[in-house]
């Protein structure tokens, strides 16, 4: 009790304060700081009396008196007697004050009582007198109280013998006490049986009801429906759109006329200004008063603010006139240009004319008057700086004088700051001035003598009939002709009623007129009105719904205005006439400028009263009245229910409320009202322009924002939970803020800085650079797109369940029983599969198990004879497989002058290093198995940074060559001395995301040997079994068997669970499913593709991709005659693309197709990419072609280009630009799936899928389905490769600079590798290889082997040279650099060694540059 | 900068072990256990997963299958965020003889020093559907969790639907050094100080 009374006064005496004193605002905590303080503090002080009172005074007579006649209350008395009269000492010191009386005894005797139930040497404390809120105890009667107190406090058997919690037997009696009820209807129990009762109103429905006692009847609420005018609407034909405008700018213009502003302004200027001279002048006649003196600068500064007031009210009127005056123009114009009239509306001019003389003097005069003004008031500041200015001097000066006194402590004295000698201010010129002021009053004044011009709106004017409209206009007041619409009435969001539909006039007003009386019982929580528009007969549309204000207890009908509120809807129309449409942008200009667009808007003219019932009484819900009466017990609760919901919003009905209902300022639920009333009533009463949710958040911040902000490791925390690459796998952010050092940061914030910056520094081509940074985009989009979907999971994901098996599976269970437990023949078992997520450093291997290889180049002797050079091989002769003609005699010759090559391979993967045993001869086998460890990017073993990995196995294979280096003979004698040289022949690369996602990778692979290598020369080797070379020599080249495979065998990430958005068409996608459905469930290994996604991330359907698109013109110029010479060329130009797994750069989510020109322009992409626009080419060099969906070795899933050749397949490899004959056993591609064109998608449905036993006819239905057919036609897809590729020119220039660039960089990383070692460049030879490279180049890297040897021999005679060209495209210099090194030529450490290293690079239109690299060592012959 | 004072890490040291666990009807389990904690921690002494002995229910004592495994393992932190969970996961044949996931819970280690008890209630993934449950079985291959580290985490635990099975005392005891030290308070202060705090903070505020 006492707590509520406390917080009520002190509330209370809060509000006095604030109502009260009409002292100017002070911040308002500090005062509601200061109400509560000083209460507090009062009752503090008279608690403290009290005390001292009862320590120091001897009780009065009138104490003792009550003390021994025990007048205590009734209440006091009976708590009393529940405890032991152990207080009576205390009792004489009754309280002295008469006041207090009642608090004090109360308190004192809760001090007595409460000290027996707290602890011993314990304060009690009372929290309410701490300024904390407590919440109202529920009523318990005292005397209940007391027993249980006392029970508690005094009485210790609740436990009962047995050591049970004592209890009284059940309550509940054995036998049944009532009669049993017997139902009369049958079948129903007797306790369901139902009853009929006459129906209650029931009047507690919800908060707003009103008068919850005495039910006063029906309130009627009137709401009356004038009319809606448009002033925005679909059907608006321009003209409308201008009236509308003219109509608005002119309603402006009375209602600024209604004010008139600028004269009133003036006229106070005018006041103001006599004022001051009367002043002045009285000021002359008589003594200064000292009031006037004082007032005339107030009078200054009011005339200066009115002065400012009345310009831009003035400037105002001017920019109005000059508006309508424009728009009535673009009116008439328009009118003219249309050659019909739409709207009645018309503007009169009225020209008042004015006196020149008269009108020219007060304009001056004016002028004057401010120029005066302006100048005195420059003269004032100026003063005021001057005044400053001698200060400053002053102090200047004396600052120099000590200075000089002091020069010998020159070195003291320099420690202070020098204070710079101040600059007297500037006088304005009064020229200046007036200037000023006259070309501000030119800009927004009317010139003198110029007539007044006053505006006037008429509706007089005709409007053209339809006759002679165009027909677009006909059709659009037709169509005006057939919109009507209608409002609906919505009391409570239910709707009660709804107009009649009325028909939307040609000037778009529409008129109702219907007053709808609303009958209700309670206070309204809201009103709307929804505006409908029925077009036609059917369609109806809702355009807007408004809401109404519940109209003022005191606004009754009759009396009620007719309000205007305004609506708009963000609908959009598009019409096919002359109506302008909604939503929709339009232009008045012929050319399409100057674009706005309007939504339908417009004005509903309607007033809400209260109607007056029969005996002038209002009928309103008593709401007024319960303000003024008993406030009700609802009403001191709910705030909406006293003040209605509009007086939410006013701050100052709100806050009156709460005084009245005295809320508990402590209560925690009124906390959010409280501040809000604080707030309000503070300063300016006004609601801010601003809302905020959690308004109180603020207060529970730990620190401020900004602090947060500069927190490094606060930041490092929360760059790590969004998952930034950089902070992702950060492990121990360090606990102090100074621990982090700005470094870690540096790399990300560099990579936020340079996202939009292109540093061509580290790329050597400025247009790469763009490139990447574009790719770097598109990449972190798609993996911020990655990271979201990571985070959805599935129940496989958390879950392994097993399939059910099906009765298939469960008899070959069966049957596997009877299996032999040591088959003869065993089967390759699955392993286990690994989770990626639970690894570490070191616990994943790569194996690579090599075979053998066959056709290794064998070393050369140097008197070899010279071989004719090889014609480069036709179509035909591919296919016929004609066996080289070679003469018996020669062979013999040739296995005697046989010079060993000894081979050995070597793997290397992120530069570890492993190699197998030497083997002999141009077929070793070696049948070795390599482990190779693997490291995971920053230890992240999750599959999708796996998938990310971009390193390659590099599988090279060198000659060991041997060399004797006995001085002299007599050494030879007592020991050997050979010097190991190793040769590279050539290699295989292999990504290692290829074998993440094929898990196994097992296959005969051409190793990449370069065109020329020097000393070796690659030989039919037709010695020993003619019918396996037969087979084997189709294809030249060496080959290398290998069987590459990760230990434990881990599971690929799935792709993204996420279905993106397309453009096509929605049964188009349909029949794409049900097909790929269809092809998966009859052969599920082989993958069906319709559907792909692009760069954009929509789908699209894949026959878009296919289109004939031209090669580049030089290209085919090239070799006019010959097609297939032309067709290679164009496959090596594609292939000299650089090649980019999307796995890679796209992180494996989903494969994205760019189409020809994006690749072009990105210059790079994966097999796909290469396909497609290897695809389009022959298709635009006529010849027939097909993109084949397959799997490969090694890419895995991949895309192949096949053609038809003079009735024959032939199957290219657009990353290499390699070709095969359908029947080459050594053809990459190992399986075809399907095969697409342009128009259509065939899915292999044969036995087999090798191409080698596959009939590419796709016109049988039974070999090959197609996706059309007959039943459901080709229907047209448009393409989405542009019309036409446009290829830029490669700039030569930079090519050459590029070259050079290149060539430094690899021989500055030579020097690098061979640290202990000299390194010497043989500049002559150098020259000679830059001579050869081009010459490469031309001959795309054939037949120039022999010829080149032998001049290289011829020049450089007395060297041993080995060396070889390396052929790339370029992408970067990274790849390069690699190539190089995985070659090992820097690894020769004899003492004379010397290098040659050339770099040559051709430039291909587009800026597709293929890269020669020509490294050589060249060691003396002694 | 170890120099400018302090400590830079406070260290957790738990010990303590999986003493028993009760499942009504079942016989023959074997447990592992296994930490998981945030990136910040680290572990530096002790096994960090284990595997106890195969506990058969004898009759001396009625439900209880009796592991004793010990737990010892010591983690140095510098935030309390990701702060360690044990997970368990106990295992048992089936009718068949297959060797089947009997449940799987998670804790927290505790955070104030000292000796604590925890009881686990434990549970199993359900099988989708009933024919799945019969299949799952017969041939007793039950759901299981793909990693048991999933019962630690809140993420994509709605996708799932488990069965409770019984439940596994641990007793823990926590030593913390440092942790004061870096302001982080973890031992509850006796009942006056306690008090007092609350109010002078609210006077504060």
């Amino acid at each position: 009790m006492k707590s509520r009374k406390i917080s009520f006064t002190k509330y209370l005496m809060c509000y006095h304060v604030f109502s009260i004193t009409g002292l100017p605002p002070v911040p308002s905590a500090s005062r509601t700081g200061f109400a509560e303080f000083s209460v507090r503090e009062r009752m503090r002080e008279k608690l403290k009396a009290a005390r001292v009172s009862i320590q120091n005074d001897f009780p009065s007579a009138e104490e003792a008196y009550k003390f021994f006649t025990f007048d205590f209350d009734s209440e006091a008395e009976r708590k009393k007697t529940g405890i032991k009269k152990r207080n009576e000492l205390n009792h004489e010191e009754e309280e002295a004050e008469e006041e207090d009386a009642e608090t004090h005894e109360e308190g004192q005797e809760e001090d007595e009582t409460v000290r027996t139930k707290m602890p011993e040497n314990m304060q009690p404390r009372f929290l309410e007198d701490e300024g904390l809120y407590t919440g109202e105890r529920p009523f318990v009667s005292p005397s209940n109280l007391n027993i249980l107190e006392n029970r508690i406090l005094r009485q210790e058997r609740w436990f009962g013998d047995d050591g049970k919690i004592l209890a009284l037997p059940n309550p509940i009696k054995q036998s049944l006490t009532r009669p049993p009820i017997f139902s009369l209807e049958e079948g129903i129990e007797p306790e369901l049986e139902t009853l009929y009762r006459k129906a209650i109103k029931v009047t507690a429905a919800n908060q707003y009801l009103v008068g919850s006692g005495d039910f006063q009847g029906p309130f009627q609420l009137d709401i009356d429906i004038s009319g809606l005018i448009f002033t925005h609407h679909p059907c608006f034909s321009r003209e409308h759109v201008l009236a509308a405008k003219l109509a608005q700018l002119y309603d402006q213009y009375l209602a600024r006329k209604q004010k008139n502003l600028t004269t009133l302004l003036t006229d106070k200027l005018h006041a103001l200004r006599n004022a001051v001279q009367c002043s002045i002048e009285g000021g002359d006649a008589a003594a200064p008063k000292p009031i006037a003196q004082q007032s005339i600068p107030e009078y200054k500064m009011e005339i200066r603010q009115t002065r400012r007031l009345r310009d831009a009210e003035q400037e105002k009127d001017r920019t109005l006139l000059k508006a309508i005056i424009k728009v009535w123009k673009e009116m008439k114009s328009l009118r003219d240009f249309q050659k019909f009239t739409n709207t009645p509306m018309k503007l009169y001019l009225r020209k008042e004319e004015v006196d020149q003389r008269l009108d020219e003097k007060a304009y001056e005069a004016e002028i004057q008057d401010e120029i005066n003004e302006l100048l005195e008031e420059y003269r004032e500041e100026y003063e005021k700086k001057m005044e400053e200015y001698k200060a400053e001097l002053q102090e200047w000066k004396s600052w120099k004088r000590a200075q000089a006194e002091h020069t010998d402590e020159i070195y003291e004295s320099d420690l202070g700051e020098e204070p710079v000698k101040p600059v007297p201010p500037k006088m304005v010129n009064s020229l200046e001035i007036e200037q000023q002021v006259r070309e501000k009053v030119d800009s927004f004044r009317r010139k003198p003598g110029e007539p007044v011009l006053i505006p006037e709106l008429v509706l007089s004017g005709s409007i053209t009939p339809s006759e002679l409209c165009p027909r677009a206009e006909v059709l659009r007041r037709e169509d005006v002709k057939k919109r009507s619409s209608f409002i609906k009435v919505l009391f409570n969001s239910k709707e009660v009623s709804r107009t009649v539909t009325r028909p939307i006039s040609s000037d778009f007003r529409v008129h109702f007129g219907q007053i709808f009386n609303l009958q209700i019982f309670n206070w309204p929580e809201s009103l709307k009105l929804q505006i409908y528009e029925t077009t036609g007969i059917s369609s109806t549309t809702l355009l807007a719904e408004l809401f109404l204000p519940v109209p003022e207890t005191t606004v009754l009908t009759g009396s009620a205005p007719i309000e205007e509120i305004e609506f708009s809807s963000n609908q959009r129309v598009m019409l096919d006439h002359e109506g302008v449409g909604s939503g929709v942008s339009f232009s008045f200009e012929a050319d399409g400028s100057n674009k706005m667009t309007l939504m339908t808007s417009g004005k509903v003219s309607n007033s809400v009263s209260w109607a007056v019932g029969e005996k002038g009484v209002p009928l309103i819900p008593p709401v007024a009245q319960q303000n003024t009466g008993i406030a009700s017990a609802l009403k001191s609760i709910d705030a909406i229910a006293s003040i209605g919901t509009s007086g939410l919003t006013d701050m100052k009905k709100l806050a009156k409320w709460a005084a009245e209902t005295k809320l508990d300022p402590n209560d925690p639920n009124n906390a959010a009202l409280m501040q809000l009333i604080t707030v309000a009533t503070s300063g300016e009463a006004r609601v801010p322009d601003f809302f905020r949710l959690e308004q109180l958040q603020q207060e529970f911040n730990f620190v401020t924002d900004e602090e947060l902000d500069r927190s490094k490791r606060f930041r490092l925390l929360q760059l790590r939970n969004a998952e930034v690459a950089e902070f992702r796998n950060y492990k121990e952010v360090p606990l102090h803020e100074r621990e982090i050092s700005e470094k870690i940061f540096q790399d990300y914030e560099k990579r936020l800085r340079e996202r939009d910056v292109v540093d061509s520094k580290h790329y050597l081509d400025a247009r790469r650079a763009v490139v990447a940074n574009y790719l770097q985009k598109v990449r972190e989009s798609v993996i911020n797109r990655f990271l979201v979907a990571k985070h959805h999971f599935l129940l496989s994901d958390l879950v392994n369940e097993e399939e059910i098996p099906s009765l298939g599976i469960l008899g070959l269970g069966i049957f596997k029983l009877a299996e032999p437990k040591r088959p003869l023949k065993p089967r390759r078992k699955e392993r286990k599969k690994v989770t990626a997520q639970n690894l570490s450093d070191g616990d994943i291997k790569l194996l690579v198990n090599i075979i053998r290889a066959y056709d290794i180049p064998v070393r050369k002797a140097v008197s070899k004879l010279q071989q004719p050079s090889k014609h480069s091989r036709s179509f035909n002769e591919m296919f016929t497989a004609s066996p080289s003609a070679q003469s018996p005699g020669e062979n013999i010759d040739w296995v005697l002058n046989q010079v060993l090559v000894r081979p050995f391979v070597e793997v290397s993967f992120q530069r570890t290093v492993c190699r197998t045993t030497t083997a002999e001869g141009p077929n070793p086998n070696w049948n070795e198995e390599l482990e190779l460890p693997f490291r995971a990017p920053n230890g992240d073993y999750s599959s999708h940074s796996l998938q990310s990995v971009k390193d390659e196995v590099f599988i090279n294979l060198f000659d060991e060559v041997l060399y004797d280096v006995g001085e002299d003979d007599h050494e030879r004698g007592s020991g050997i001395h050979t010097r190991v040289e190793r040769h590279w022949l050539g290699c295989v690369k292999i990504p290692f995301t290829t074998i993440y996602f094929q898990a196994r990778i097992d296959g005969t692979f051409k190793v990449d040997i370069p065109p020329v290598l020097l000393g070796y020369s690659k030989e039919k080797n037709l010695g020993n079994d003619r019918g396996y070379d037969s087979v084997r020599n189709l294809s030249e080249g060496s080959y290398i068997t290998l069987f590459i495979t990760i230990e434990p065998q881990l599971i690929p990430g799935e792709s993204v669970r996420e279905k993106f958005d397309t453009q096509e068409d929605e049964k188009l996608l349909q029949a794409a499913e049900k097909y790929e459905a269809e092809c998966t469930s009859k052969f599920p290994s082989r993958q069906c593709l319709t559907t792909v996604i692009d760069l954009s991330g929509k789908s699209v359907f894949i026959t878009r991709y296919i289109k004939p698109l031209n090669p580049p013109q030089e290209l085919l110029d090239a070799h006019p005659n010959s097609s297939q010479i032309t067709a290679e060329l164009v496959a090596r130009y594609v292939a000299l693309i650089p090649f980019l797994p999307d796995s890679v750069s796209f992180a494996g989510i989903c494969d994205l197709w760019s189409t020809s020109d994006q690749f072009l322009h990105l210059l790079a992409g994966d097999e796909e990419e290469h396909a497609v626009l290897l695809c389009n080419y022959f298709l635009g060099m006529g010849k027939k072609a097909w993109l084949i969906i397959g799997n490969a070795i090694p890419e895995g899933a991949t895309a192949y280009v096949l053609t038809l050749e003079q009735n024959q397949y032939a199957i290219w490899n657009p990353s290499t630009g390699c070709f095969y004959g359908q029947f080459d056993t050594f053809c990459p591609l190992k399986n075809v799936y399907c095969l697409i064109s342009c128009d259509n998608i065939w899915f292999n449905i044969q036995e087999y899928d090798s191409p080698v036993r596959i009939n590419f006819d796709t016109s049988k239905a039974k070999l090959w389905k197609s996706f059309f057919s007959r039943s459901s036609p080709y229907p047209g897809l448009s393409s989405i490769q542009p019309e036409e590729l446009i290829y830029q020119p490669s700039d030569k220039a930079a090519v050459v600079e590029l070259q050079g660039r290149i060539e430094k960089i690899l021989k500055e990383k030579i020097m690098e590798w061979r640290p202990r070692h000299l390194t010497r460049w043989n500049r002559y030879c150098t020259s000679t290889l830059r001579h050869f490279l081009p010459l490469l180049e031309q001959n795309r890297g054939k037949d120039v082997e022999d010829d080149h040897q032998a001049e290289l021999q011829k020049q450089l005679g007395d060297y041993r040279v080995s060396g070889f060209p390396i052929h790339m495209p370029f992408s970067e210099v990274g790849p390069l650099i690699e190539a190089v090194h995985s070659t090992g030529v820097h690894t020769i450490d004899i003492p004379s060694v010397e290098f040659a290293l050339a770099v040559y690079v051709h430039a291909y239109p587009q800026n597709v540059l293929s890269v020669w690299v020509y490294v050589a060592s060249l060691v003396r012959n002694r | 900068m170890a120099a400018g004072g302090g400590p830079d890490v406070f260290l957790v040291s738990v010990s303590g072990e999986i003493e028993s666990g009760q499942f009504p009807g079942l016989d023959e389990l074997y447990c592992k256990f296994c930490f998981v904690y945030g990136q910040d921690w680290v572990p530096t002494a002790g096994l960090e997963e284990g595997i106890s002995q195969i506990a058969c229910r004898s009759d001396a004592a009625a439900a209880a299958l009796v592991w004793n495994l010990p737990l010892d393992i010591t983690f140095k932190s510098t935030n309390p965020w990701g702060w360690p969970q044990i997970v368990l996961s106990v295992y048992g044949p089936d009718v068949f003889g297959h060797d089947v996931v009997r449940g799987y819970g998670a804790v927290h280690v505790p955070i104030e020093p000292g000796r604590h008890i925890r009881t686990l209630p434990m549970f199993v993934p359900e099988s989708t559907s009933r024919l799945q449950k019969f299949t799952s079985w017969f041939t007793g291959r039950r759901p299981e969790f793909t990693d048991p580290r999933v019962v630690a985490q809140g993420e994509g635990r709605e996708v799932t639907r488990v069965r409770s099975q019984g439940f596994v005392t641990i007793s823990f005891n926590v030593v913390t050094k440092d942790m004061t030290k870096l302001g982080y308070e973890v031992t509850p202060s006796d009942m006056e100080s306690h008090s007092m705090s609350v109010t002078e903070g609210i006077h504060n505020y």
